[in-house]
C-alpha cells in the first residue's frame, strides 16, 4: 500500500458519503410523488408521457399486476432490440457499413441490455452502429435501471406499508426513475464527461496517418452520452471492446473517479430513501454500514494483491515495488493513467454493483485480486449494488438473517414490525438458490464440454476462473468478463443469455411477491422482545449471514480457481 | 392486452426521448461548446491528422520514444481495442515478457545493467495495457528511455531529460491516478527540437 494510494481510495469513500443524503433525500420526494426542483421542467414532459402512453398515474398496482407490467415491458424492450440489431445494416446512422449482428449474438445481446447485465460477447467499434448504440443500446441502459430502480421502491413500499394491497404503479416509477433521475445526471455528467475528453459525435471514423506513417483508425461515436448513463445505470456495456479502460470512454483518472462514484451512488441513495420511507433512518443506516463494510474488505484486499504484483514478473525484471516515478505492482492489463488503486477501486466497485465496466481485464489481474471481483458477484451484489437490485438483493439477506435471529431466540422473527413467515423466508430461498444454481450449474456444464473448453485464452486453474467467472457475470447481470475467454460462440451466448434471464428475473419475481405478501400485514409495536434492525449489531450479522452463505457456497469452486492460481504463483508455476 | 399496447408505446416514446433527442442533443451541445474533445482531441500536422492524443500509437524506430506493449490487433489497432488478457500463471504472457525484454535489450545495450540488477525496469514497460491504446508511460520508463534517444538522435541527454520532464502530467487535481508521460506529444516535441536545436 501507498500513501498516495490510501488518499485516493479514502477520497471516493468521503465521496461516497458526502453524495448518501442528498440524493436519498432527493430519491425519496420523487418516489413519494412530491414536487421537486426539477418538477416545473419535468412535469409537463412526464404528464405527457402518460397521456401518450394511456397511463393513469394514481392507479395503483398490486404485486402481481406490478410484475406483469414488468415483465412485459422487458419483453417487448427485448424484442425490439432484437429486431433493431438484426436490421442495422438498413437502419440509419451507420457510416461504417456494419452488416446485421449474428442470431445467436442479437439474442444474447437483447437479454443482456434488458436485464441490466450488459455483458459483450460482441466488440462495439465493429459490430454495432452508431443507431443500435443509442436507440438500441443506450436506451436499454436507461429504462433497465429505471425498472431496477423501480423493483427496488416497490419492494420498499411493501416492506413499509402495512394492510395495504398494493406497491405503486410500475409506470409512474419507471417513468419517473427516467426523468428525474437518470437523464438530468446523465446530462451534467456526460458534458463534464465532454470536456474531459470523452468524445461525442456522429461522424465516421478517422484515419490518421502516424509518425512513422503508419494508418491508423479511430473510432468516434456518441460515447459521452452513452458512457455517463452505462455507470450511472450500472449497466456496463461499453462503446468499444476495451470499455472504460479505452481512452475515448475513460481519458483521466479523474473522469474514472467520477465513474466509480456514478456506479455507487443511486445504490447508495437508495438505503437513505429507504430508512425515510421507513420512518427510521437507522435502518437504512445499518444496511449501508453492512455494505460499506463488505465493500472495505474486499476493496483493500484487491488493492494489496494488486499493488504487490506478480513474483513471476518479478523474476522477469519487472519491478514489483511502487517508486516516485511509477506504479510498481501488477501493470498488465492496466493503464498507465489510473495506476494500481484507480483500477483496483474501479474492479472492486464495477462488482459490488451489478454495473460490470471495468478500466482494467480482470483476466489478468492477480489470482487474489481477480478472485474479490468474482466473490463480490457471487454474494448476489448486494454491496449497494446495481440500481435498485442492490436493495431487493439485499433484503434477502435482512429476511436470511431476521429467520436465523429468530430461531436463535426462539422467536417469530419480525421486521419492521412485521411478521416474516414460511411464505417469506421460501420465497428469499428461491431467489437465493436460483442464483446459485445459475453459477454453479452453468459452469459445471461448460467444463465438461470440449467444445467450451476451446474457448479458453489461459488453461490450468486459471481456465476454470474464466468460466466461473462468466456464469457468475451473466447470472449476477454484471457484465463484466475475464475477458480472455472467447464467449462469442452459440453455446456461450445461448447458456449466458439464459444465465442472466434467470439470474434477473428469479430474484425480482420472488421478492415482489415478498413484498406483496409483507404489505397486507398490519405492523405490530416494538416490545422488549423484538430482535431490533437498526443496530450495529444486526448490520454485524448481516454481514456473517453474507459471508457464511457466499462463502459455504463457493468456496470449494473459489479454491479450485483463484485460490489454487494463487498458491502456483507463489510457487512460480507455469501453465 | 392492455399492458402489451402500454409496454409498446412505452417502448416507442422512450426510445425516441432517450435513444434519439438525448444523444442528439448531446452530441449538439458538445460539439458547440467543446469541439475539439467532443471530436476526439485530434493533433494534426501540416494540415493531416497525425493522430489523437488520447490514443496511443506504435513507435518501431529507434528515435522516438516507444509507448507499452499493445494487444490491440497488430499493436494499438484502433478497431480491435483490447488487453492480453493472459492471466498471472499464462506461460504465453512469461514468453511474451521474455522475448519483449531481450529484443528491448539487444536494441538497447543501456537497458542491460538495470535488468541485470533484478526486478528494475518499470512496470508498465513489459506489460500490456488493458485497452491497447494507453497513451501513456510511466516518467521511470520514459527517463530510461531517454538514454536510448539521446544516443540515436545525437541530443544531450540533460536536453532529453528536460523534454521528457516538461512532459510530465502529474496525478490529476493532485492525487488522483499516476503520473505520466504521454508519447505522442513528447514525440512530436522531440522533433520539433531536433528541428529547432
Amino acid at each position: 500500500m501507498t500513501t498516495n494510494g490510501i488518499i485516493q481510495l479514502l477520497a471516493f469513500v468521503l465521496a461516497l458519503v458526502l453524495v448518501t443524503k442528498p440524493l436519498g433525500i432527493f430519491l425519496t420526494r420523487v418516489f413519494s410523488n412530491e414536487r421537486n426542483f426539477l418538477t416545473p421542467v419535468v412535469g409537463p414532459l412526464e404528464r405527457l408521457i402518460y397521456r401518450l402512453c394511456g397511463v393513469k398515474p394514481n392507479a395503483e398496482m398490486k404485486w402481481t399486476t406490478y410484475s406483469m407490467a414488468m415483465l412485459m415491458f422487458s419483453v417487448v424492450g427485448a424484442i425490439v432490440l432484437y429486431g433493431i440489431m438484426r436490421l442495422q445494416d438498413i437502419l440509419p446512422w451507420n457510416p461504417q457499413g456494419l452488416g446485421a449482428v449474428a442470431p445467436d449474438l442479437s439474442f444474447n445481446t437483447a437479454v443482456s441490455f434488458v436485464t441490466n447485465t450488459n455483458w459483450q460477447a460482441y466488440s462495439g467499434e465493429s459490430t454495432m452502429s452508431y443507431f443500435t448504440q443509442m436507440a438500441g443500446l443506450a436506451f436499454h441502459n436507461f429504462v433497465s435501471a429505471a425498472t431496477g430502480i423501480a423493483i427496488a421502491v416497490a419492494v420498499t413500499r411493501g416492506l413499509v406499508r402495512s394492510s395495504a394491497q398494493t406497491l405503486g404503479n410500475f409506470w409512474v416509477d419507471l417513468v419517473r426513475a427516467t426523468l428525474y433521475v437518470l437523464l438530468p445526471i446523465s446530462i451534467v455528467v456526460g458534458l463534464i464527461f465532454v470536456a474531459g475528453g470523452m468524445v461525442q459525435n456522429l461522424s465516421p471514423y478517422v484515419t490518421a496517418i502516424t509518425l512513422e506513417g503508419a494508418k491508423q483508425i479511430i473510432p468516434m461515436g456518441p460515447v459521452a452520452s452513452q458512457e455517463v448513463i452505462k455507470m450511472l445505470g450500472t449497466n456496463g456495456g461499453g462503446f468499444f471492446n476495451a470499455n472504460s479502460a479505452h481512452p475515448f470512454e475513460n481519458p483521466a483518472a479523474w473522469t474514472s473517479f467520477i465513474q466509480v462514484l456514478l456506479i455507487f451512488s443511486i445504490g447508495s441513495g437508495l438505503t437513505y430513501m429507504f430508512g425515510r420511507m421507513a420512518k427510521d433512518q437507522r435502518q437504512g443506516w445499518a444496511i449501508w454500514g453492512a455494505m460499506m463494510f463488505l465493500f472495505l474488505a474486499g476493496l483493500v484486499t484487491c488493492y494489496m494483491s494488486e499493488q504487490s504484483g506478480n513474483p513471476i514478473l518479478e523474476k522477469a525484471g519487472i519491478e514489483r515495488a511502487a517508486t516516485e516515478t511509477q506504479s510498481g505492482g501488477n501493470m498488465e492489463g492496466k493503464e498507465v493513467r489510473f495506476g494500481i488503486t484507480q483500477s483496483a477501486l474501479f474492479a472492486t466497485v464495477t462488482t459490488d454493483a451489478s454495473c460490470g465496466a471495468v478500466n482494467g481485464m480482470h483476466d489478468s489481474f492477480t489470482p487474489i485480486g481477480g478472485m474479490v471481483p468474482l466473490f463480490n458477484m457471487m454474494l448476489g451484489e448486494v454491496i449497494f449494488g446495481g440500481v435498485g437490485s442492490g436493495l431487493y438483493g439485499m433484503f434477502v439477506f435482512v429476511l436470511i438473517s431476521v429467520f436465523i435471529a429468530g430461531l436463535m431466540v426462539g422467536r417469530t422473527p419480525e421486521y419492521l414490525g412485521k411478521k416474516i413467515e414460511s411464505k417469506e423466508v421460501k420465497l428469499a430461498m428461491l431467489a437465493l438458490l436460483s442464483l446459485v444454481f445459475c453459477m454453479l450449474g452453468f459452469t459445471a456444464w461448460a467444463v465438461v464440454r470440449p467444445d467450451a473448453l476451446k474457448s479458453l485464452a489461459n488453461t490450468g486453474p486459471h481456465g476454470l476462473t474464466e468460466i466461473l467467472y462468466a456464469f457468475t457475470s451473466a447470472t449476477a447481470n454484471n457484465g463484466s468478463a475475464f475477458a480472455g475467454l472467447s464467449a462469442n460462440t452459440p453455446f456461450f451466448n445461448v447458456t449466458l443469455g439464459f444465465a442472466m434471464l434467470f439470474g434477473r428475473f428469479f430474484v425480482i419475481v420472488p421478492m415482489l411477491a415478498v413484498a406483496g405478501s409483507m404489505a397486507k400485514k398490519t405492523a405490530v409495536p416494538v416490545s422488549h422482545g423484538t430482535f431490533l434492525t437498526n443496530t450495529p449489531l444486526f448490520g454485524t450479522l448481516l454481514v456473517m449471514v453474507i459471508l457464511i452463505v457466499g462463502g459455504l457456497t463457493f468456496f470449494p469452486a473459489l479454491s479450485l480457481g483463484p485460490i489454487l492460481e494463487h498458491l502456483l504463483m507463489q510457487a512460480g508455476k507455469l501453465f | 392486452m392492455k399492458t402489451i399496447i402500454t409496454s409498446l408505446i412505452m417502448t416507442v416514446v422512450l426510445t425516441v426521448l432517450l435513444g434519439i433527442v438525448y444523444p442528439l442533443a448531446m452530441t449538439a451541445i458538445s460539439q458547440v461548446v467543446f469541439p475539439s474533445q467532443a471530436n476526439g482531441s485530434l493533433i494534426e500536422r501540416d494540415g493531416k491528422v497525425i493522430g489523437s492524443s488520447l490514443i496511443g500509437q506504435s513507435f518501431g524506430s529507434p528515435t522516438f520514444f516507444h509507448g507499452r506493449p499493445s494487444a490491440a490487433g497488430t499493436g494499438y489497432d484502433g478497431m480491435s481495442s483490447g488487453g492480453s488478457n493472459l492471466g498471472p500463471t499464462s506461460k504465453a504472457l512469461m514468453d511474451r515478457i521474455a522475448h519483449d525484454r531481450d529484443s528491448l535489450c539487444k536494441l538497447y545495450p543501456e537497458l542491460t545493467p538495470s535488468v541485470g540488477a533484478g526486478g528494475a525496469l518499470p512496470a508498465d514497460m513489459l506489460t500490456a495495457s488493458a485497452s491497447g491504446l494507453d497513451p501513456d508511460i510511466s516518467v521511470a520508463n520514459a527517463m530510461l528511455q531517454a538514454n536510448v534517444i539521446s544516443r540515436t538522435t545525437g541530443l544531450p541527454i540533460d536536453s532529453v531529460r528536460s523534454l521528457v520532464q516538461q512532459h510530465v502530467k502529474g496525478r490529476d487535481l493532485g492525487f488522483l491516478g499516476e503520473p505520466r508521460v504521454n508519447v505522442l506529444e513528447l514525440n512530436l516535441a522531440l522533433l520539433d527540437r531536433l528541428k529547432h536545436p
